[in-house]
Order: structure tokens, then sequence, then C-alpha cells
């Protein structure tokens, strides 16, 4: 693809220099020399080297804000992900967090050959079924685990939470040996060879199993399936985020409203980029929440369509900034008079976790409040089931 | 898997097992040439990107190899190393790589015997289970 056909896909040419875009964006708002219209403008100018040899094109967070604002609807995110491709292909990777090593297994996973262990942690707690038709997607969480420890986050404690209320529902659902990474990350950082790739396995294996709806329990899956697998692979499926099923659940005769137990807790919600402005779920989460008995949902300074990204995505770029924007969320959430930071993405969950450890704190004070995946209430709500929080 | 060559990439500390591995070869000890070693200042240095980058490039088997725990040159690397290896190692078996491909051990300036000894052993290991099954990666699926 080149900058002509960018320019042309993304609306580009209906550009203003209103400079709404980089006067939303939490990321200009702390890097100075990060700015989208600059961005745009640099590719309508045919300055292709400024745009893509530029280290700040692996900043953007894709959160959508800009796009929301946009008057004449150019699709940023998307210009930025195809202006990363072109990147990608003259050797620019943008500074992968965590050595890049969650780039290099999503890489891994594109081979064929391997036999995974991810679905080891599954014990005789958990009802799944061979021949179910719906599909619980594990996705990154059997990797995030040992990674992720240090900083007293367990993502398959999400997995395992929403897997104890799916059985609560009445659904048992099938859990794939061997899927691989959605492709997310690499999708976004401009590695689309390694998507493709990805997608096509992920494509070939759900149709072997003939399920007829995915439910994930990350909302960047359930962006990708919903909206980037329809362009490179042929998946014929309904898919639907964790909070959305419940919250259809949450009313109905089968539902759990009556089994929840009461938790006196004050808590307030974080959007999720990708399920808020990308996806438009917005009231299943907070449904959710209200119909926890004791629980009290205030919400922050920016919420709904307006609320702030966590600072990182695609496990790029994370830098002094991206904790500046941590540290301006967290305590927005803290202002708020909370003792819990519910969201309903692992990968908010890691930002937000990482944010409170780091050891540049000496330096500027990062506010401290609990974090808590949605699921995860939910399971303790109902007695038990996976912890995402510390184990002790 | 008849005349399968494994080939070992190995992380050898500049202090300690990079001495080692010269100390065997002026020796004049055997050990087969089945292994390419890259010298790091410190077994404590070593990324564990260095070791995915190494399967992702072909490597059937990766080692690690650096001072004794009270030996280091920079304090306390090989704990580093410990560490790092253990959460990689987990990683590792959740993509459905086997133990043996990721080996750690600790060798010192002064053995030769017990550096060619890993060596042997390792690339015995790597021949009983066959090639990685990451090799096929850049050639499947396309």
């Amino acid at each position: 693809m080149n900058l002509e056909d960018i320019i042309k896909g993304t609306n580009t040419y209906y550009c203003l220099e209103c400079g709404k875009c980089t006067s939303v964006c939490p990321v200009a708002r702390y890097d100075k020399s990060f700015s989208p219209r600059m961005l745009i403008e640099n590719a309508l100018l045919g300055f292709e080297d400024e745009l893509v040899l530029d280290r700040e094109l692996f900043s953007c967070l894709t959160c959508y804000m800009c796009q929301s604002e946009c008057p004449s609807d150019v699709d940023f995110p998307v210009f930025i992900r195809e202006a990363r491709s072109m990147a990608q292909g003259r050797g620019q990777h943008g500074v992968c967090a965590h050595s890049g090593q969650l780039q290099s297994l999503a890489r891994l996973m594109t081979s064929p050959a391997i036999k995974q262990r991810r679905l080891e942690w599954l014990s005789q707690e958990y009802r799944v079924s061979e021949t179910s038709d719906t599909l619980l997607w594990v996705g990154c969480a059997p990797y995030f685990e040992p990674m992720f420890e240090d900083i007293g986050f367990s993502a398959l404690g999400i997995t395992k939470a929403s897997l104890k209320i799916l059985n609560l529902l009445g659904i048992e659902p099938k859990l794939l040996a061997n899927e691989r990474c959605c492709g997310h990350d690499a999708l976004w950082t401009g590695d689309i060879e390694t998507f493709k790739k990805l997608a096509e396995h992920n494509a070939a294996q759900i149709k072997e199993a003939g399920v007829k709806k995915i439910v994930f329990t990350c909302p960047e899956g359930y962006r990708t399936f919903k909206l980037d697998y329809p362009n490179y692979v042929d998946l014929d499926c309904e898919v639907q985020h964790f909070s959305e099923l419940l919250a259809e659940k949450m009313g109905n005769k089968s539902g759990i409203s009556g089994k929840l137990q009461e938790i006196r807790k004050k808590v307030t919600y974080q959007d999720p980029c990708r399920l808020g402005r990308q996806m438009g779920v917005y009231d299943a989460p907070r449904k959710i929440l209200e119909s926890i008995p004791g629980i009290e949902l205030v919400e922050m300074k920016h919420s709904g369509p307006e609320s702030i990204c966590c600072g990182t995505s695609a496990f790029t770029n994370c830098d002094a900034y991206s904790n500046m924007l941590r540290a301006e969320r967290l305590s927005e959430a803290v202002e708020t008079g909370a003792e819990l930071l519910i969201t309903s993405c692992p990968k908010c969950q890691t930002h937000f976790r990482c944010a409170q450890v780091d050891k540049g704190e000496e330096h500027r004070p990062i506010p401290k409040i609990e974090v808590m995946d949605l699921a995860d209430l939910v399971a303790s709500a109902i007695g038990g089931g996976g912890k995402s929080s510390k184990r002790e | 898997m008849a005349g399968f060559e494994p080939q070992i990439i190995a992380f050898c500390c500049n202090w300690c097992t990079y001495a080692a591995a010269d100390l065997a070869g002026t020796s004049r000890m055997q050990y087969p040439a089945n292994v390419r070693i890259v010298r790091v200042m410190c077994s404590g240095m070593v990324s564990p990107l260095y070791v995915l980058k190494a399967f992702e490039g072909g490597a059937d088997g990766v080692l690690i190899a650096g001072c004794h725990l009270t030996d280091c040159h920079y304090i306390d690397g090989p704990v580093k190393c410990d560490a790092m290896v253990a959460k990689l190692r987990d990683m590792l078996h959740v993509l459905g790589l086997e133990d043996e491909r990721l080996r750690r051990e600790m060798v010192a300036a002064s053995e030769g015997v017990l550096f060619a000894r890993v060596i042997r052993e390792m690339v015995e290991q790597l021949k009983k289970i066959g090639p990685s099954p990451l090799k096929a990666r850049t050639e499947a699926l396309a």
C-alpha cells in the first residue's frame, strides 16, 4: 500500500486542518511533539519520510478519541495503522514494551506445527463441553499469566471467573486447545503478514470446531474478530463480549441476579477504548455493576465516549508520557471516592497495575486504587471464582 | 530422526562460560559442532527476546550459560538470569516447546570439561526430540 492509497482509503483528503484531533488527543496533551494533525498534514503534503520514519508514529494509542471528534470523519486510527505497515516495510517497528516478547510470541504462534499447552489451568471445577456451539476465547491469558505475575495480575483469573459465571448461567462453552493469538497487536503495529497468518489459522480452527458464537473476555479480541477478521478471512460466526452476554442474561428468568450476594463497595468504571468508542458497548458493563446489590457506581470526570485510554496500546511505545497519562486517569478514579476501579479489558488492568508499582514513583506520585475486572467482581458476588488480583 | 543435526544458540558470559569454551578448545576437548556461541557481557543481560528471536530464526535449542551465583562480575547477574529464565520457561511451556530446548547452566572459566559435557548432552537430547516445531514457521500457512 502506498501513501496515496492510504489517504484515499481513510478520508484524509477531507481534513479541514481544524486541529480538533490534536486538542482531544490524550498523548498530545503530554507529548508536545506528537500531533495527529501534523501526521495527517505530512501525508497530504507527500512527506512520506517525515511520516513513516517518525518515532511518534508508534506513539498513537489508536484510542479513537480523535476520530470521534473529527468533523470530516477522517479515519485516523486506520490511517495510523496503514502508515505503520508502511513503516514496518522500511524497518521501523516502534519501541516494543517488555522487550518485544509479546510481539515475538505472536510471530512464533504463526507456526503450524506447535501444539500449545494453553489449557493446563482447566480443572474439574469448570464445566466445558466439546459439543457446545458457544466458544469462550481464552486469548493471550495463558501467556500473560507468568509474564505479569510480578505486578500481581492474573489474566487467567478473568478467564476462570468468566467460565464460572457462564457455568452458572447454564452455558458450558467449548475451549480451543490450540487457538492462536488473535493478532490485534500485530495488526495495529503494522505487521500485516503475521496478522494474516494468525487470522487464517484461527478461522480454520473455528470453522472446524463448528461453533456459532464466540464470547470474548478481552475487548481487543472482540474488536479484531468483529471488525478486522472480515477483511481478511471468511468467518461466519456471531461474536460477543462477555459483558454483553452477561447483561443480556441478567434480566431474564435464567439470569443470575437473584444469586448475587451483597458487596458493599463504591466502584468506578474504566471504558476500554476497544469496547467503548470502537464497539459502542457502554451500557452493558454498567447494567451489570448496578445489578450487584450493594455496589455503588460513580463515574469519573471523563467517562463513556469521553473516557481516557489506559496509556499504551499494542505494547508499543510505552514511555514516560504513557505513565503520566495513567497517573492522570488513576487520579480521576481516586477523586471519585471509589475503592475499586473496574474495567473489562485485561490490558487496561496490566497497565494500571504496572503504573502503580512503577519504580520511578518518587519523582511523580501515582495515585493508588485497586483494579479489578468486571468478571472477577461478578464472580466474587456469586461466591468464589477466579481472582485476577494478587494471589496471596 | 536420521541425519538431523540440531542447531544450538549459546549465550555465554564473557567472564566465565566464554572462557570455559575457549579452554575446552585450547585443551582440544571434543564436543559436537552444533553450537553457535554468542558472547554476552553477563548472563543477567540476556533478554527473553534474544531467546525468542533465536527460536524465531530456527534454533532447535538455546543455552544460556554464565557464572556461578557467587562469582558474578556484576554481583547479581545470575540471579537476574534465573528469574528471567523461570518466567520465559513458563511461556515456552504454554507455547508447546519441550523443556529441554531451553537450558540454563552455570559454567566457571575453569570448567572447560563441563562446557564440553553440557554441549554433548544437549545435542544428544535434541537429537532425540527432533527439530523445533517453530522451524516450519516461515514455510507453512503462507
